[in-house]
């Protein structure tokens, strides 16, 4: 039988893989989707000329391919872990998207933001400090 | 309100897939070695899993709805907004998957949400 003390220890070393693709993931999607732009029209033909400009957007691909990583590693951590414990933990990554955001789209990001972030930083750590299984 | 429908569909698609993803993995049971060997046979055991295929269907939804959402919202304000399926997430745990979740828990998910709700008004 493994220890809580154990199981926390390897649900957290798996959730920095998720926490990092899933920020670099959206990151990238936000990256490509601006560059594609919104719907316009959700006409058949509008929406499939969407779908294709999407579909060929490097950044796009990219982001595809980083939130392709963040689930497989998420579903190895949910084999053994709670979901309401892995979700909330992995809220790190709110605050790693604005920072992205900030740094490479040039996003204004408020100091009301920032609040926010830190908010779910010591809800993150509140969360990590409960057991990371309840259920057998 | 175009904004907020669309927000809808994304919490729903992504708690409700990630629920059924989780349900999934639990049939299939703890992954113990990280061999390739192993990481392999674990993810031919999830295709075979009804629920994962339910759960990436709902997660696609999700998906697209935000990479709709994503084309005339900030990343900034879209992304965190879409941490209110925190509360919808517990409440799944609890509810559909008999997680125990402490008052530490929900008083941190409580938080988490707070603390969107201030990423979403700044």
């Amino acid at each position: 039988m493994v220890s809580q003390h154990s199981l926390r220890l390897k649900t957290i070393v798996l959730l920095a893989p998720i926490v990092l693709f899933a920020s670099v993931g959206n990151v990238l999607l936000g990256k490509g989707m601006k560059e594609i732009g919104e719907v316009q029209s959700w006409s058949p033909s509008a929406l499939g000329d969407w779908l294709a400009r999407a579909f060929t957007n490097q950044w796009v691909w990219l982001g595809i391919a980083s939130l392709l990583v963040f689930l497989l590693s998420f579903m190895v951590v949910l084999s053994w872990a709670d979901y309401s414990f892995v979700a909330p933990v992995a809220a790190v990554s709110y605050g790693l998207a604005p920072l992205l955001s900030h740094w490479w789209l040039g996003e204004v990001v408020t100091p009301l933001r920032w609040i926010g972030v830190s908010i779910i930083c010591i809800g993150v750590a509140m969360v990590s400090r409960t057991p990371a299984r309840t259920t057998e | 309100m175009r904004t907020a429908l669309c927000l809808f569909v994304v919490i729903l698609g992504t708690t409700g897939g990630e629920v059924a993803v989780t349900h999934a993995m639990k049939q299939i049971g703890e992954l113990h070695h990280f061999s390739p060997r192993s990481v392999l046979s674990f993810l031919a055991r999830a295709l075979r899993e009804k629920w994962f295929w339910a759960g990436i269907g709902l997660l696609a939804i999700g998906f697209f709805s935000l990479l709709d959402l994503l084309s005339w919202a900030d990343v900034s304000f879209a992304i965190p907004a879409t941490a209110l399926s925190f509360v919808a997430g517990g409440l799944g745990a609890r509810l559909l998957l008999g997680e125990h979740l402490t008052p530490l828990r929900w008083a941190g998910i409580a938080l988490v949400s707070l603390g969107v709700a201030l990423v979403a008004l700044g």
